[in-house]
C-alpha cells in the first residue's frame, strides 16, 4: 500500500475527470461537485476502458412510460456496452448483487499538511507512472491510496 | 484468484484471432463520387437514397458505436489507421471480415441500389483491402433484385479480397423464396459463402405480432428474423437446389438454434407431405450448410448452461468468433468466450473455423 499524489485539486474541475497509471493500474479520478472519487479503468465485464465512458444519471421508473432521472453527474458508462456504474463507490447498477469495479478512496490534502511529501514525490518516479509532481505548500493534492 | 485469471487472460491473447464481422463507413458523402458511375452523379446528388435503409428504432448511441471508436476525424470505422491500432493491432489480429452496411440492399430504387453496391465494393477494394493485407472484403449487393445481385457477384467474384457475400436479414421476403436463388446460384459459381447480417429493415416488422415501442425490442429482438431465415432456407429446399452453398449468420446469437433445429425436425416428420423435395432431416442441413458469428455473445447466469448448449447444437466446427467493431455490443477476443471452455475449441472458435470457411493462410 503506498500513496501516490496524483494532481492538484485545481486540476480536476467539478464534472471532470483525469486518468492515471499508479503500480501498473489504470486509475480515473472524477470530481462530482468538489468530492473526489478513483475507480479502476476496466470494466469488470469485458474489460472495456470504464475511465473513458460517458458520465450521465440514473433512470428510474415506477411504471411503464415514466422517467426519472437522478443522479446527475453521478453514474459511469462503460464505453463498450453502456452498463453503469456508481461513481461514488464502484457499484454496478446492472448486476448490483455480483459486479462492482474497485474502487480508491481519494484524500485531498493542502501541501504543507502531506507527511514526507519529498519522499511520495520521489516514489512517483516508477516505471509505471506517467507524470511526477513537485510538491509545493502553495497547493493542494489529491492522493490515491493503492 | 486475481492472478490466475490475468494468467489465462494472457494465455488467450496468444491464440490466433479472426474477427468475422468488422464494420467500416465512408469517410464523409463526397467519397462516393470517386466510386459511383459518372451516369449517377447527379442522381446521386439531387435524389440520393431512399428506402428501408436500417433501423426504424433510434440506436442507443451515435453511429450505434463504442464512445471510444471515434477517430479524430470522420465517423467510427472510417479510418484506416485507426482500426488497424484500436483493432487489429490491439487484438493481434490475424484477419478481419469487412461486412459494411451501407443501406445497399434496402434501396427503392433498384437500378440505383445496383450502382451503390458496384460503388461499396469498389471502394472496398481501393480504400481498405489494397491497404491491409490483414482486411477481406464482402461482396454487398442489391439483393431484393437477383438478376443485378448476381451481376455485382460475377463483376468482382475473382478478386481475391471479398471472401462472401452480403446480405441483411431483414428482406422482404424470406430468403428461401425462388426470387433469391440466383444470388446462391452465382455465389457458388463464384465459390463464396452467403452471409447473413443482423438489421435492414425488410417488408414487415421486426416481429410477428406487429411493431414494438423500443430500440431494445428491435435489437433484442432480431434472433426472430434469423429464424425465419434460416426455416425459409431449409424448408424451400434451397440446399437440394445449391448443394455447395454455405451460409454465414452473423450478429444474430445462436443459443437459440438447438430449440430451433428441435423444432424444424419435429415439424418435417409430421409434415413432411408438403415438402417432398426435401432428403434430411432439417437439422442435418443445418449442420451442413451453416456457419455462424458468435457476437453478441449470449450470456447465461451460469457458465455451465454455455456449455451445455454448445452441446445441444453441435456445431463447435461452425462458429466464428466476431467483434462487431466498431459498434457499441464489441466483444473483446480474450473476454467473451466464457473461461473454462476447452481450449481446441476456443482456438477453431477464434479464428480456425473461419480461416477453414475463407480459406485463409
Amino acid at each position: 500500500m503506498a500513496k501516490h499524489i496524483i494532481g492538484t485539486v485545481d486540476e480536476i474541475p467539478p464534472g471532470e475527470r483525469k486518468l492515471v497509471t499508479l503500480e501498473g493500474r489504470e486509475i480515473g479520478i472524477f470530481n462530482i461537485r468538489g468530492e473526489f472519487y478513483a475507480l479502476r479503468n476496466r470494466c469488470p465485464h469485458q474489460g472495456g476502458a470504464l475511465c473513458k465512458g460517458r458520465v450521465s444519471g440514473f433512470v428510474t421508473a415506477k411504471v411503464p412510460g415514466e422517467y426519472e432521472y437522478t443522479r446527475k453527474g453521478e453514474i459511469l458508462r462503460c464505453p463498450w456496452h453502456g452498463w453503469e456504474y456508481d461513481i461514488k463507490t464502484g457499484q454496478s447498477w446492472v448486476d448490483p448483487a455480483s459486479v462492482r469495479v474497485r474502487s480508491y478512496e481519494v484524500e485531498v490534502a493542502p501541501g504543507t499538511k502531506i507527511e514526507g511529501a519529498e519522499d511520495m514525490a520521489g516514489l512517483m518516479k516508477g516505471p509505471y507512472v506517467a507524470e511526477t509532481y513537485p510538491v509545493t505548500v502553495e497547493k493542494t493534492y489529491l492522493l490515491v491510496e493503492i | 484468484m486475481a492472478e490466475t485469471r490475468m494468467a489465462e487472460v494472457e494465455t488467450r491473447r496468444k491464440t490466433a484471432v479472426i474477427d468475422c464481422d468488422v464494420h467500416v463507413t465512408m469517410k464523409s458523402g463526397d467519397v462516393w463520387f470517386r466510386y459511383l458511375p459518372k451516369a449517377w452523379h447527379e442522381y446521386h446528388r439531387t435524389i440520393g437514397g431512399y428506402g428501408r435503409m436500417g433501423s426504424a428504432y433510434p440506436r442507443a448511441v451515435p453511429h450505434a458505436a463504442r464512445h471510444d471508436a471515434w477517430p479524430p476525424s470522420g465517423p467510427p470505422g472510417s479510418n484506416l489507421a485507426f482500426l488497424r491500432a484500436q483493432l487489429l493491432d490491439e487484438w493481434e489480429m490475424d484477419y478481419g471480415i469487412l461486412t459494411p452496411l451501407i443501406g445497399v440492399g434496402g434501396q427503392q430504387n433498384l437500378a440505383y441500389a445496383a450502382a451503390m453496391g458496384r460503388a461499396v465494393n469498389d471502394w472496398q477494394a481501393d480504400a481498405w483491402l489494397r491497404r491491409e493485407p490483414r482486411l477481406r472484403g464482402s461482396v454487398v449487393v442489391p439483393y431484393e433484385d437477383s438478376d443485378l445481385a448476381a451481376a455485382e457477384i460475377d463483376r468482382v467474384g475473382d478478386h481475391p479480397g471479398f471472401v462472401q457475400v452480403l446480405l441483411m436479414v431483414r428482406t422482404m421476403e424470406p430468403l428461401g423464396r425462388r426470387k433469391y436463388w440466383k444470388i446462391y446460384e452465382a455465389a457458388v459459381r463464384n465459390g463464396l459463402p452467403i452471409a447473413i447480417h443482423f438489421g435492414g429493415t425488410g417488408a414487415g416488422p421486426i416481429t410477428g405480432a406487429g411493431k414494438p415501442s423500443h430500440y431494445i425490442e428491435d435489437h433484442g429482438g432480431m434472433p426472430a428474423a434469423f429464424q425465419a431465415q434460416v426455416t425459409s432456407l431449409v424448408y424451400e429446399g434451397v440446399f437440394g437446389q445449391f448443394p455447395d452453398l454455405k451460409v454465414v449468420l452473423i450478429e444474430g446469437g445462436f443459443a437459440w438454434m438447438p430449440a430451433l433445429m428441435w423444432r424444424l425436425d419435429r415439424c418435417y416428420r409430421q409434415l413432411k407431405m408438403e415438402l417432398p423435395h426435401l432428403k434430411r432431416l432439417p437439422s442435418d442441413y443445418i449442420r451442413a450448410h451453416f456457419w455462424i458469428s458468435t457476437q453478441p455473445m449470449e450470456e447465461p447466469p451460469q457458465r455451465e448452461y454455455f456449455f451445455e448448449m454448445m452441446d445441444h447444437l453441435d456445431m463447435n466446427d461452425r462458429l466464428m468468433f466476431a467483434t462487431d467493431y466498431p459498434h457499441w455490443d464489441f466483444d473483446a477476443p480474450d473476454v467473451a468466450l466464457p473461461s473454462g471452455m476447452d481450449k481446441a475449441v476456443r482456438r477453431d472458435i477464434l479464428a480456425e473455423n473461419a480461416r477453414a470457411l475463407y480459406k485463409l493462410a
